[in-house]
């Protein structure tokens, strides 16, 4: 096995929040959006992060290329700690790892038309492109994300939302990265062009050799995409596994949670599943619970949960759980 | 059928165009008939004021002495002698001065907002764009330049350097920026959040870039919208100036400067020498104000 593309160790965003009314001089609260997370990516391979909306996954993405500081280690493929470059210095990794943006239309700039959007990475790493290179290169991008090359001069508000992800995925894919971080690619789009997404994610993918980090808040639209997949809950990793372990056996749960509440197409399969309830809300990250971050709402939480945090343990199948194991039904409260 | 064949032409060849936010602003702009009327007068003017000059054959600074001092009996307008305006006191061909004087109201308009637009434009930008203690210390200098007394410091500034009309340019520019400024960078804040800009920022495109590219184009409306109400202001300010006698120093002129002059002489019965430069200004003055109506509403930001 070559040395994996991206190498993520105790990675910590933290952000000082501000309360309305405060002294200049009181200490800010930390909210810790991301609490030591570590996960390796292998070159070509795809990385599912799923979670529930405030859980930090937008944030890890976010600090892995620098767009928010973090602290810890992101090693690149050549040994180099991504973290701690000078904007100088990460100007070369930037071209390596790119991103594809929630909002398609919000991400794309309405002065621009779409044939500057796209050449812009391009212009950006490589000055000395002649203008006629750019545009045969922007064209070419065009047709493979399944762009009419004829539409270089249009403006995104022309666009709908699934063409104005492909005009991003195109912008992201321009310069050639050898990773593709995909921030709820979809999430925005009608379910019908989701799937046309996807699938062109995954074509790209395969001819391109990426590795790709695709984030979603469920579970269902990660399955088809990842090689593995890592659940997110309020900044830690609850379980990391290859993908047809974790939707197979998943030994967290949280994770146990989540699955039971992706509906199954099959009518039978759908009432015979147990549904795992996930009472309450989303505790405050300003103030997460101790010990197990996830113990306000677990089943299986004992006493210990709450003095001790438990450690992401295991080699291929990672779970961060004092009592991990299969769902067993009878545990679960009848609803 | 010609016509359905024409507008298929037409169809393509938007398909391989694209309509720009611009032109979309354009089109509605087009469809304000306010707007569009106000646009054409203010076009009329602005020619009034380049090629006027060239209507009569006198010059502002010509002064016909057999009519010097009797405005009022022999200098009534009139097209036989050629005095389009009449004359005035001096015995100056009004119409000349009427004409000089809106060369320099309009220029008074164009350079107070264009100045404003520009470092407006890029200190609201930047310190929005920049954010933290270089926005606060940005603001900070803005608020404290708000809170002098401008009028007063462009009077200042007219009694000990002289009475000219650089000067006076430099003392409205000097001020006419703060709320733009403010204005823009309050803009720029909200655009920084956007995620195409975060988007420049993953792919490694330079602050300075993402400004110009980025910010600015996106500020424009706003910018246009806010400099289409600073020209009347602008102008408004020079004739103020003016008409407390500080301003253009004759035999150059403004429309303040007419004013004051008409106003001061309005009891001998030569009413047209306030007459005149009054509905000039009163004329721009409404055509800018549906221009800036007009502009609005096709730039409306809320719109898109
Ligand atoms: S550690 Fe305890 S609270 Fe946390 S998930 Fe496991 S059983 Fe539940």
């Amino acid at each position: 096995m070559s040395a994996p593309l991206l190498q993520v160790e105790d990675l910590h965003v933290s952000f000082d929040i501000r309360r309305e009314g405060d002294m200049p001089w009181t200490k800010p609260l930390k909210l810790h959006a991301v609490n030591g997370v570590s996960f390796t990516l292998n070159p070509g391979e795809t990385l599912g992060i799923v979670g529930e909306s405030g859980c930090g996954k937008s944030t890890l993405a976010r600090a892995l290329i620098q767009l928010v500081p973090a602290a810890g280690k992101v090693v690149w493929q050549d040994g180099t700690n991504l973290l701690g470059l000078s904007p100088h210095e990460m100007l070369k990794y930037r071209r390596e790892v790119q991103m594809v943006f929630q909002d398609p239309l919000a991400s794309l700039n309405p002065r621009m038309t779409v044939g500057q959007i796209i050449a812009e990475p391009l212009t950006t790493h490589h000055p000395g492109l002649s203008k006629d290179e750019v545009k045969a290169r922007v064209q070419a991008m065009m047709e493979k994300v399944g762009l009419l090359a004829n539409q270089i001069n249009r403006y995104p508000h022309e666009f709908s939302g699934g063409q104005c992800q492909r005009i991003g995925i195109a912008r992201a894919l321009i310069v050639e990265p050898k990773l593709l971080i995909c921030d709820e690619p979809v999430s925005a789009l009608d379910v019908s062009i989701q799937a046309q997404v996807i699938n062109l994610l995954m074509k790209l993918q395969r001819e391109l050799g990426l590795a790709m980090i695709f984030i979603a808040h469920d579970l269902s639209v990660v399955k088809h995409i990842s090689d593995r997949v890592m659940v997110l809950y309020l900044g830690r990793a609850m379980e990391i596994a290859g993908s047809a372990d974790l939707y197979g056996k998943p030994d967290h749960p949280y994770t146990q949670a989540l699955l039971s509440s992706v509906p199954i197409p099959d009518p039978a399969a759908e009432r015979a599943k147990v549904t795992i309830p996930l009472d309450g809300d989303l505790p405050s990250p300003l103030a997460p619970p101790s010990g197990c971050v996830f113990r306000t709402r677990c089943l299986r939480a004992a006493p210990r949960c709450a003095a001790d945090v438990p450690p992401l343990l295991g080699g291929n199948h990672q779970v961060a759980c004092h009592f991990p194991g299969p769902l067993m039904a009878q545990a679960v409260p009848a609803a | 059928m010609f016509m359905k064949e024409e507008a298929a032409v037409r169809l393509a060849d938007i398909a391989v165009k694209g309509r720009s936010p611009w032109a979309d602003a354009r089109a509605r702009f087009a469809r304000n008939k306010g707007a569009m009327v106000g646009l054409f007068v203010l076009s009329l003017i602005c020619l009034f004021a380049a090629f006027g000059s060239h209507l009569t054959e006198f010059t502002y600074d010509y002064v016909d002495f057999g009519l010097m001092g009797e405005a009022a009996e022999k200098g009534a307008p009139s097209w036989s002698s050629g005095h389009y305006f009449g004359t005035d006191d001096g015995g100056r061909d009004f119409f000349a001065r009427v004409v000089q004087a809106s060369q320099i109201s309009l220029a008074a308009g164009l350079i107070g907002s264009a100045v404003a637009v520009i470092i407006g434009t890029l200190y609201g930008a930047i310190s929005g764009f920049v954010g933290g203690r270089t926005d606060q210390v940005m603001m900070r200098i803005v608020d404290i330049l708000l809170s002098v007394p401008f009028m007063f410091v462009i009077i200042l500034l007219l009694v000990m350097f002289g009475r000219s009309i650089w000067m006076l340019f430099l003392g409205i520019g000097m001020f006419s920026w703060l709320d733009m400024s403010r204005i823009v960078r309050g803009q720029t804040l909200s655009l920084k959040r956007r995620e195409f800009i975060e988007a420049a920022h993953a792919t490694g495109v330079s602050s300075g870039r993402i400004i110009l590219r980025h910010i600015v184009p996106n500020l424009m409306g706003v910018v246009v919208v806010y400099a289409s109400l600073l020209v009347p202001i602008m102008i408004m300010t020079e004739s103020f100036i003016s008409f407390l006698g500080l301003g253009v120093q004759a035999p150059l002129t403004s429309w303040g400067a007419l004013l004051s002059e008409g106003a001061s002489q309005m009891r001998y019965g030569t009413l047209w020498l306030l007459l005149f430069p009054l509905g000039f200004f009163v004329t721009t003055m409404f055509c800018m104000s549906f221009i800036g109506d007009g502009l609005r509403d096709a730039l409306d930001p809320k719109d898109r």
